[in-house]
């Protein structure tokens, strides 16, 4: 929650990286960002246009079509003292890679016990007409690898604070953005270096009724949702953002979720072995008792991503399904 | 990581290489396998132990030109690359025989061993994969515009992999000063290389443009000369250069695998063309006597300090995941 007293400015959430990344690298010549089609393009969309002026063609790189050698890239750049930001351009080319990022990068420092300063950004979701192989939300299957991090902002001002301090982290950080967020804004501080810790989860609004945890594209819904739950059915919602998937912040979500007594989580992946199936794990393993009602999970229905945009917005959850399970955790009360 | 400070410090200075030096180090690097083989027959080896015995001229002869500052990634199959960049035989003793005073606290084993202060980004379980990392090392010495060096050592197994492709490729179009060292030594696990390989691994780099040559692996002068060129090459910023090795594997793929596979004949042949007995036939019998005597000591001591060091633990799991915040 941004002080009144500072001056700000609505950004969009690719702002947000492209700041986050500009600051970094004026701050530390060791940062450096490279991926297929980052430098002279900007981005496939965008979001690194202008590093290549500022920066030139040693320090913003565009890289021909080799994941496993991108993310390797980084792992030995990192290794030999650089801070490298490699860009994996769609979460589903990240399983190409999936060997340096799970084998390598993460388990550089058990190994040697030393620095790992390595981001992998990348772009999840179904938020454009991309199809199957091009949307996909895979944030689950990375949050049970010791030695990883990874974040997952929701908005601009996350966006930024959290991609600035990924790269000032000494661990490898796999740092997932959203398609469908890109265009979305959120007033930001101006002129400020503005850090976000890792680790520590965001609570968006406060609310007595239901917790409602929600990742990714799916906080804006929530916290729709939560405004109208409050003016059509006097429900309070308290909507968490955990920001940081891995290492999750369980102190914040589970004090919450004992208060309210009911947990909703919401994400734009599918539910089986998802980041909402880990938070109702968590809620059930340590306060099975003070829970009111069975916990929620809203997420996307167990079939592929469609290509044709409507259909793909169709298929991601909306405000009227988090609004709903919200309602059905109230039934009885 | 740890606080031990290694009783037997192998490394030896870049850049001034005798013939003997590399004696040393190649002795060394046998005595030290050798003792770790019977240690494993003991049972005192907690993981796999892949041997690389008859195969110390690729590693001795291709890290005997190279600065601290300068990197290497090694394979599963590493020790001698590990010994040839200045890794303590101690601590690496210890490593391997799951002592806390290994590299990784005894908890790594083998083919988990990496110390980047001396340049090791890592032995590898995984095949092919130090090919993607060590573009990342030397793009990070282009962007410093140092004249550091990398040299990434594979076996020719990892040719198949798509790494492989993709590191050529880049390395070639971007001019890194990498230099590729496959260590072909025959055998890819339990098949030979005629299951594996088609063409000539030395003329892989051809069409990118990048030099190869077909060394020797066995005579560790020859290969110091062909990686004094190369390394030579990629200081002066004139890019990546192929070299495959050719030597023998004369153990099996790890101790534990008596390579039925193949004949005995064959493994007799390639004894005989020990690349110790080269390396020592450059020296004085005297001298290289001396040096043996030296090794067996060195080892000795290490083998002391390894098998004192407590047994990893538990609770040692836990550390290293993350930087301590």
């Amino acid at each position: 929650m941004t002080d009144i007293s500072v001056e700000t400015r609505p950004l969009k959430f690719w702002q947000g990286v492209n700041q986050a990344l500009v600051e970094e690298m004026e701050r530390d010549e060791n940062v450096v960002l490279v991926g297929e089609d980052v430098a002279r393009p900007g981005g496939p969309y965008g979001v690194t246009r202008g590093l290549l002026d500022k920066f030139g063609d040693l320090r913003v790189r565009d890289t021909p079509i080799s994941e496993a050698v991108l993310v390797g890239l980084g792992i030995g750049g990192a290794g030999v003292g650089l801070r490298p930001v490699v860009e994996v351009m769609f979460f589903d080319f990240a399983m190409i890679a999936m060997d340096q990022i799970v084998n390598q990068a993460a388990k550089f420092r058990y190994f040697s016990g030393a620095d790992m300063p390595l981001v992998i950004r990348t772009m999840c979701g179904a938020g454009g007409p991309n199809g199957a192989q091009h949307s996909q939300n895979f944030e689950a299957w990375y949050c049970g690898v010791p030695g990883l991090k990874v974040v997952m902002p929701s908005n601009a001002l996350d966006a930024k604070g959290l991609l600035k301090s990924s790269i000032r982290d000494n661990d490898p950080v796999l740092f997932i953005e959203t398609l469908g967020l890109l265009t979305q804004r959120r007033d930001v501080p101006v002129g400020e270096d503005l850090l976000i810790p890792l680790g520590v989860a965001d609570i968006r609004r406060e609310g007595s009724d239901v917790t409602v945890v929600a990742i990714g594209r799916l906080v804006d819904r929530a916290l729709e949702a939560a405004e109208r739950l409050q003016e059509e059915d006097g429900i309070s919602v308290e909507v968490i953002d955990p920001r940081t998937l891995s290492p999750l912040d369980t102190e914040t979500i589970l004090e919450s979720v004992r208060r309210t007594g009911r947990l909703v989580t919401a994400q734009e992946a599918t539910a089986p072995c998802s980041v909402g199936s880990e938070l109702v794990a968590l809620a059930a393993e340590s306060c099975l008792s003070e829970l009111k009602a069975a916990p929620i999970r809203v997420a996307s229905p167990f079939v592929n991503v469609p290509t044709p945009l409507p259909l793909a917005e169709e298929r991601a959850p909306g405000v009227e399904d988090v609004m709903s399970a919200v309602r059905e955790t109230m039934q009885g009360s | 990581m740890g606080n031990q400070q290694p009783l037997v410090q192998a490394a030896p200075e870049a850049g001034s290489s005798t013939p003997l030096d590399r004696y040393r180090m190649m002795r060394l690097s046998r005595r030290f396998e050798e003792t770790m083989e019977e240690q494993f027959h003991e049972g005192q080896v907690p993981g796999p132990l892949h041997l690389s015995i008859g195969q110390e001229a690729v590693a001795v002869g291709g890290c005997c030109h190279l600065r601290q500052s300068d990197a290497i990634l090694s394979t599963h199959r590493g020790h001698h690359h590990c010994l040839a960049k200045g890794a303590a035989a101690d601590r690496l003793m210890a490593e391997l025989l799951g002592r806390s005073a290994g590299y990784s606290l005894g908890r790594g084993g083998s083919m988990h061993i990496a110390i980047p202060e001396i340049g090791l980004l890592g032995t590898n379980g995984i095949v092919g994969a130090g090919l993607p990392i060590a573009t990342g090392a030397a793009y990070a010495m282009q962007v410093q515009k140092s004249d550091n060096v990398t040299v990434c050592f594979f076996g020719e197994g990892a040719t198949g992999t798509g790494a492989f492709g993709e590191a050529l490729n880049i390395a070639a179009l971007w001019r890194l000063p990498l230099i590729f060292v496959c260590e072909n030594n025959q055998y890819v696990e339990l098949t030979p290389q005629s299951v594996h390989i088609a063409g000539d691994i030395w003329r892989r780099g051809e069409s990118f443009g990048i030099p190869g040559s077909r060394v020797d692996g066995n005579d560790v002068e020859a290969m110091a000369e062909a990686m004094e060129t190369a390394i030579a090459r990629a200081r002066a910023g004139d890019g990546p250069t192929m070299i495959e090795a050719l030597t023998y594997r004369w153990s099996g793929h790890f101790v534990a695998d008596r390579a039925a596979y193949r004949d005995e004949a064959e493994v007799q042949e390639a004894r005989a063309l020990d690349p110790l007995i080269s390396a020592r036939a450059l020296i004085d019998d005297d001298v290289a006597d001396a040096v043996d005597s030296e090794i067996e000591e060195e080892i000795a001591v290490a083998l002391a300090f390894a098998q004192q060091s407590p047994l990893a633990d538990f609770d040692s799991l836990s550390i290293g995941h993350y930087a301590a915040s």
